[in-house]
């Protein structure tokens, strides 16, 4: 479960995930090319974090560079238990090692996580959280993330680490900070998501679904293909931005260097073929594909496209909703074996949790499915959230 | 056949910000250990994320107003992919789709008279580190210090067919952007450095020829050897079929005086360029772009028809308009003085002695104008004599604090008013030197200046010239 452990007797741990930056404990983003590799300066939201009072506890083991299924790429092995992948910072969450975990939601293994556990997660609107210090991946989307037992313990996690931080240029300015705390008395559910989930999470939805109503909440279905068509966009705006974002490792400065190389190509070229996993490697000759001149205005472009139309269908979702309830994953459980048969499940599950992390939005991960809101609707989503650990109890 | 050069230049400069483009080390390392500033923003380090330095964005519109750009109200940064072992993340933050400036024109004089030079575009963008090749050891290492330094890349049009011309344009960009002050613009330092794209083509004629890049040019001398010998190059292929013309990137190499193709391995390379999600699109307001615009200097020319007016002659003129410091000391020294042709003078003549002497440029130029003008004001009010207020200017560039009137106080530089002061020291000189006294009454006028040297030594040369001789004169005759 951890990558490094630390004697801390604070009332409130907190557990980092390994891309988040930690000046003085190793921080390496599950990956060989990071072995070891020591910030030297620590991330914004831990030093918040530290600042009203909660203590690292330890880092939780990452698959390489946190955009994969559920851990299943660390380089030193997945977390299992009975065969099923687990997250190591929900396990730390969930053994009560930690309160809370400071997590990187790259493309939602985070969510996936709390959803298949029973976790409470958020997904922050993008640039609310800062950035600083975080291992960087797939820079439009991929935020700062906090898990805990309970809505309360996210809240106040969430309010330690929000605001602007003049040292991420995406932060947005604290004026901007409207919370919409108004009551939700609207939802929809959206039926694209539940076609191919199996009973399990299908059973979740339902029982979310039927807790809202019991509180006095309206729930219309709704269909939107447009939102539904965030993956494809999702897939090609993230590889091409961990392409470029992980191109920075290249056994010249810091990091994994071959031993085996006798000029600068073959320094480049064995320190990343080494350093690597395959995943990963998937991704970047993915990402680096869609930037090439050919691909750009056919693919690249075209996914900045889709983004912008997802934005806009979420948009006039919420002129009706105060939120919109999907499902976080297909299965409440990811079998090893399944994950070896199909090595680029990270690719089809973020199907789920692709809409907010291309939109930006926020979302609200509890019993067992996902909440997304407009821009700076976490109360409204918290409130929800509220009601489904009400019913869970 | 007749024949005529296309040549684009795409010229980098180095902004004069204090910091770096996207973090707050200091963009001057001149001098400094190899990474002596870096932070691990520069250094491509995971987690830190660029904050663009807003006086970037200053300078690189003041630099587009200067050449008559249109300003991109939203100019937006992009990534460049590539490896080099000076490019510590592997990629360049530069500007791709939407660039500061567009759409300039830069006028430029030769001996063919006037002619106005498009630019395409000036982008901003951060520069890259430098490696140093250590002969001893067989190794490389890599200094930092000047990776994120801000420069703008000037994209002209191809519209340049001259060596004149490129040398012409060249002095113009540095004339102007200098004038701005946003950018030293010295090729030997590296703050200013040029790619030459050039083709031939028979005259007339409306298809471009096949072209050659030459790249990182860093001398105006060096370009118009290399644009002479490529010109002849293409047209000796053209025409006698010497070579197969390809489009590729060349090196000049000056001390051979030859062009080299470089292996295609070394240009070739798709940069992958897309939008930085980390550095959000700078909007430029009309706060921002009036107080931008407000800010902008007179133009050159604007100053040499102004100090026409002041009575200076054409050639005067020029020579104090050419640089802004040179104009700026000039017009404080004037507003001082208040006489015109005296501090052109000064200026023309004795500030530039000094700082050739120096070995300095025009743009080191520190020197308080206001100060030299009270200098030129001891002058004009005979209290220090000419050769004593050069002796002062002298001072004044050793220490910009300094008081030229108290400095002549304190170093016996004042001019003596007392006449019986003069009497005593020529009667002693002549009564010393009896064999000159005789010479000069012979006829010799040489020996009179041995006479008058030995007085003004005396004096300290405290005394107006021409007043010593009459006196000396005179002395001489009464004998
Ligand atoms: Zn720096």
């Amino acid at each position: 479960m951890y990558n490094v452990k630390i004697d801390c007797s604070v009332a409130k741990k907190v557990i980092a995930d390994d891309m988040i930056l930690t000046k003085g404990v190793a921080t390496t983003a599950g990956s060989k090319m990071l072995e070891g590799f020591m910030s030297l300066f620590t991330s914004e939201a831990l030093v918040r974090l530290e600042e009203k009072g909660y203590g690292l506890v330890g880092k939780a083991k990452v698959g390489e560079f946190g955009f994969d299924l559920l851990g299943e790429t660390a380089v030193n092995g997945a977390l299992t238990a009975d065969g099923v992948l687990k997250l190591a910072a929900a396990e730390a969450v969930l053994a009560n090692e930690a309160d809370v975990a400071l997590t990187m939601d790259i493309n939602g293994s985070v969510r996936r996580a709390a959803a298949q556990t029973g976790l409470v997660s958020v997904k922050p609107t993008y640039g609310t959280v800062s950035r600083y210090g975080t291992i960087p991946v797939a820079c439009s989307g991929e935020t700062v993330s906090l898990m805990a037992k309970n809505v309360a313990d996210v809240k106040d996690a969430l309010a330690a680490v929000a605001g602007h931080d003049p040292k991420d240029g995406t932060s947005l300015p604290d004026s901007m900070y409207v919370t919409d705390a108004a009551t939700p008395k609207r939802i929809a559910v959206l039926t694209d998501m539940l076609a191919n989930v199996n009973a399990d999470v299908k059973a979740k939805v339902d029982s979310a679904v039927a807790a809202l109503k019991a509180d006095g909440i309206e729930v219309v279905e709704v269909t939107n293909d447009k939102i539904a068509a965030a993956k494809v966009a999702w897939n090609i705006l993230m590889s091409a931005e961990l392409c470029n974002n992980v191109s920075r490792y290249d056994g010249v400065k810091f990091g994994y260097r071959t031993p085996n190389f006798t000029n600068l190509d073959e320094l480049y070229m064995n320190s990343r073929t080494e350093g690597f996993g395959e995943l990963l490697k998937t991704a970047i000759l993915f990402g680096s594909e869609t930037l090439s001149t050919d691909n750009y205005m056919k693919v690249y472009d075209k996914a900045l496209r889709i983004r912008r139309v997802v934005v806009e269908e979420f948009k006039r979702l919420f002129q009706e909703f105060d939120a919109v309830l999907m499902p976080a994953c297909s299965t409440l459980e990811y079998t090893v074996d399944a994950v070896n048969n199909d090595k680029y499940m990270a690719f089809n599950e973020n199907f789920y949790t692709a809409p907010a992390s291309i939109s930006g939005l926020p979302a609200v991960v509890a019993g067992g499915v996902q909440l997304v809101g407009k821009a700076f609707s976490e109360d409204k989503l918290f409130t929800l959230a509220e009601k489904l650990e009400k019913e869970g109890k | 056949m007749k024949y005529e050069t296309v040549i684009g230049l795409e010229v980098h400069v180095e902004l004069a910000t204090k910091s770096k483009i996207f973090c707050s080390c200091s963009a001057h390392s001149f001098g400094a250990d190899p990474n002596d500033h870096v932070c691990p923003a520069c250094c491509g380090m995971p987690g830190m994320l660029p904050v663009v330095n807003k006086r970037v964005v200053d300078f690189g519109m003041k630099a587009g107003m200067m050449l008559n750009c249109d300003i991109n109200r939203v100019t937006t940064f992009d990534k460049k992919s590539y490896y080099y072992p000076d490019l510590p993340a592997a990629y360049q933050t530069t500007q791709w789709f939407a660039p500061v400036a567009v759409n300039g024109l830069v006028e430029i004089e030769t001996s063919k008279g006037k002619k106005g030079i498009r630019i395409k575009q000036i982008h901003m963008e951060e520069d890259a580190g430098k490696l140093v090749h250590d002969i001893r050891e067989d190794t490389t290492h890599v200094d930092f210090n000047r990776t994120s330094v801000p420069l703008i890349e000037i994209v002209s049009q191809p519209d340049l067919s001259s060596a004149e011309e490129v040398e012409a344009y060249l002095e113009r960009l540095k004339s102007l952007l200098r004038y701005a002050k946003v950018a030293e613009c010295e090729m030997a330092h590296g703050t200013m450095r040029c790619d030459v794209n050039l083709s031939v083509r028979p005259e007339g004629s409306d298809k471009l020829g096949v072209r050659a890049e030459m790249k990182n040019m860093n001398s105006i001398e060096a370009i118009k050897r290399a644009i002479d010998y490529e010109v002849a190059r293409h047209i000796d292929a053209i025409e006698n079929g010497t070579e197969e013309l390809r489009q590729e990137t060349r090196r000049w190499d000056d001390i051979k005086g030859k062009s080299y193709a470089m292996r295609t391995k070394e240009t070739a390379g798709d940069y992958r360029y897309f939008p930085d999600p980390n550095v959000m699109p700078v909007v430029i307001d009309d706060e921002w772009f009036d107080s931008i615009k407000a800010s902008l200097p007179e133009f050159p020319e604007v100053k040499k028809a102004k100090y026409m007016e002041l009575g200076l002659s054409e050639y005067d003129a020029t020579r104090l308009s050419e640089s802004i410091a040179i104009a700026e000391c000039f017009e404080d020294a004037l507003s001082v003085c208040g006489n015109a042709k005296e501090a052109a003078n000064w200026v023309i003549s004795e500030v530039t002695r000094v700082l050739n002497a120096k070995g300095m440029s025009y743009e080191m130029l520190t020197l308080d104008g206001k100060v030299l003008g009270k200098l030129i004001n001891l002058v004009l009010e005979s209290k220090v004599s000419r050769a004593n207020a050069k002796k002062i200017l002298d001072a004044m560039f050793e220490d910009p604090e300094l008081d030229p009137i108290k400095y002549a106080e304190e170093n016996d530089l004042v001019m003596s008013n007392d006449t019986g002061l003069v009497d005593k020291v020529i009667a002693e000189v002549i009564a010393g030197d009896a064999k000159a006294v005789a010479d000069f009454k012979g006829g010799k006028d040489k020996a009179l200046m041995a006479l008058f040297g030995k007085c003004m030594k005396q004096l300290k040369g405290n005394v107006d010239p021409a007043t010593l001789r009459t006196m000396l004169i005179d002395a001489i005759n009464k004998l």
